[in-house]
């Protein structure tokens, strides 16, 4: 049997879904993930496609149990977005989406820094197409941004690998460190994808601008590969366990605030991505697993509030808390759908988050991260009041809207459905996802303390909701744009460099002029020397001829006299 | 013109009802803090009503202090479109 790398299926299947139409190609579609998934599992443990570049040997494949746990979850992603964008009549996001898809397995299975940096790239450039695909102005200049902000990652990865093979001679994908200059290097370029704080903005920026479900298939893949490539490189970096609170922590103020709810999505996501990266930087075998099993956990319920929100754009063509609400009563099944994932990501006992984010908690206390412990905790309480309440209630509670519309069509409820269902399972049955996690480390999330513990935390926070609503002292949704860092590349610089900016083309146009007096003066000169009657002329007068003749005659003259 | 259909929380006791089930489970959970005995590893988490206390306070807070943040950070709603973007003349900028 050959060995086909996982990216290479989902490579084909987007030249096929390029020329073929209607059923043929939604049958691809749908078709692809399953069968990469099937091809999954029958890889050999020890699978591994070596190919041989310029003298170096790019790894194409190599298998371990975090890359075969990835590798699964972005199967499982890939289908539910192809799922939920089989409706779409849109050439380009299908093959783009498949192609991301593919580049991101790619990614997680890739070896080598090299082969890393090049599905690195590819997932940049195929999933702004996601962006742009929306075919607004405003989704134009974000995906501009986007794409500016990830080709730079790209280049500091690059430029990080090359200084680590010249250092080492090695270019195998391990444990990497922040011991040499080139550590800090790979270190932010993931940290721009995996959204550290201060380099979060493209993606609060550009996910909400995306198409219905290009934001899911967004949601899936970048950020989790950055934080499998933290995983891997640098477990245990303590300066990620600070990187990572900070993450989990500021952009719940920026949530509450936030009108466009699919922003107030993208904002929980890097809260969500900074307890990985808290896991990561812990660095223990249970808190590695917790920061895995909480990527696992995290793309299926993100993706599915961003479906349901997805969902609410598609049926009513507005996403701001402020022009939406009591849509529950048309949109029943979207409801539950969403307020399964709210559930899920705010970690409720028997959803998928309590069992991943709560082994994240428990090994920062063992590491004795007193304090860090604290600030997840505030930031677990704010996960439940601005996406496990404020995103249901403001889109299908609140105060009607008015709007009558009806469920969305049978593929994004199917897809959602199979989200919810994998949300609850996983709740209800963490030891599935336990057993194919890196490390072998026995860990039980229901027991009485624990349980009860988040239900106080959970509920109260409901309560401070319910309280600060009833008092009006909750902010109102309101129709405003609130700044955020991307606002120091959007305005500040652009203002700061004006001057400069406008100096420059004064002395560009200055310098142009002086050139020209330069110019002109020499061609004068010139004409001068080889004008008629010049010095070095070629074309000499009749005057000066008849000069000379005389002048030849005259020595001639004198000398036929001696 | 028939009259619209009267939803599940169109009916004010309804929305009662759901708020006294959560005072109730809350109310619940409380209580429960006093007869079950957790076992406790961070030294906070040993005094009474830790929990709820600071998932209270905590939401608070994060209200409270975000409040005033947006004070700092809000722009109108144009802000970056009246520069970024060509005009839309008449048209929708949303669509989905």
């Amino acid at each position: 049997m050959i060995t086909l790398p996982p990216f290479l299926l989902f490579f084909i299947a987007a030249a096929v879904v390029a020329f073929t139409r209607g059923v043929p190609r939604a049958l691809v579609l749908v078709a692809t993930p399953l069968l990469g998934a099937l091809n999954l599992w029958y890889l050999p443990g020890d699978a591994a496609v070596t190919i041989p570049l310029l003298g170096l040997e790019l790894e194409l494949l190599r298998m371990d149990r975090m890359s075969t746990l990835f590798g699964y979850l972005f199967h499982i992603a890939a289908l539910i977005g192809v799922l939920y964008a089989l409706h779409v009549r849109d050439t380009l996001q299908q093959v783009s989406a498949l192609l991301y898809a593919g580049s991101a397995l790619g990614a997680v299975f890739a070896g080598d820094l090299l082969t890393f940096f090049l599905f690195w790239e590819v997932m940049a450039i195929t999933s702004v197409c996601l962006v742009w695909a929306r075919g607004t102005p405003a989704a134009y200049s974000a995906g501009l941004r986007y794409l500016v902000i990830q080709v730079i990652s790209g280049l500091l990865l690059l430029l990080g690998v090359m200084l680590h093979w010249r250092a080492t001679g090695d270019l195998g994908f391990d444990f990497i460190g922040t011991g040499q200059g080139y550590g800090w290097l790979i270190l932010v370029a993931l940290g721009l994808k995996a959204a550290f704080p201060l380099l979060h903005s493209w993606l609060v920026d550009a996910y909400p601008e995306a198409t219905p479900s290009g934001t899911v298939f967004l949601s899936a893949f970048t950020t989790k590969v950055a934080i499998y490539a933290l995983a891997r490189g640098f477990p245990g970096t303590e300066l990620l366990v600070y990187v990572g609170v900070t993450m989990a922590c500021f952009p719940i103020f920026f949530a509450v605030v936030e009108n466009d709810l699919r922003r107030v999505l993208a904002y929980s996501l890097v809260n969500q991505l900074g307890f990985m990266v808290v896991g990561v930087g812990i660095g223990t075998q249970l808190a590695i697993n917790g920061a895995v099993a909480h990527a696992f956990t995290d793309v299926i319920f993100k993706g599915l509030l961003f479906m349901s929100m997805g969902a609410v754009l598609y049926m009513t063509g507005r996403i701001n808390g402020s022009e939406l609400g009591g849509l529950y009563k048309t949109m029943p099944k979207t409801t539950i759908l969403c307020i399964i994932g709210a559930a899920s990501i705010s970690a409720f006992p028997l959803f998928s988050g309590f069992v991943s984010k709560s082994m994240i908690m428990s090994a920062a206390l063992q590491e004795n991260f007193n304090g860090i412990w604290l600030l997840l905790l505030f930031a677990s309480a704010g996960v439940f009041h601005h996406a496990g309440i404020k995103i249901p209630y403001f889109a299908f509670f609140a105060h009607d809207s008015g709007i009558r519309t009806s469920d969305p069509p049978w593929n994004m409820l199917l897809a959602m459905t199979l989200a919810a269902s994998l949300c609850i399972g996983i709740g209800v049955f963490p030891e599935l996802l336990y057993a194919a996690l890196p490390f072998d480390v026995q860990y039980t999330p229901y027991d009485v303390t624990h349980v009860l513990t988040q239900l106080q935390l959970l509920l109260f926070s409901a309560l401070a909701f319910v309280w600060l609503n009833r008092q009006g002292i909750y902010p109102p949704e309101l129709n405003a744009v609130h700044l955020d860092v991307d606002w120091t590349y959007r305005r500040l610089l652009p203002r700061l460099l004006r001057p400069a900016g406008n100096a420059a083309v004064r002395w560009e146009r200055a310098g142009r002029r002086f050139g020209l007096q330069v110019i002109a003066a020499l061609v004068d000169v010139v004409r001068r020397l080889h004008g008629p009657g010049g010095v070095l002329s070629r074309d000499v007068g009749t005057g000066a001829m008849v000069t000379w003749v005389t002048v030849l005659l005259a020595v001639y003259l004198v000398l036929s006299l001696f | 013109m028939a009259q619209e259909k009267t939803y599940l929380f169109d009916r004010p006791q309804n929305v009662r009802r759901v708020l006294w089930l959560l005072y109730a489970a809350a109310l619940l959970v409380l209580l429960l803090d006093l007869v079950v005995h957790r076992h406790l590893v961070h030294p906070w988490e040993g005094l009474p009503f830790f929990y709820p206390v600071y998932g209270f306070v905590g939401c608070t807070i994060l209200v409270v202090v975000a409040k005033w943040m947006r004070r700092v950070i809000i722009r109108p709603e144009d802000y970056y479109r009246r520069d970024d973007l060509p005009p839309q003349p008449g048209g929708e900028e949303r669509l989905p």
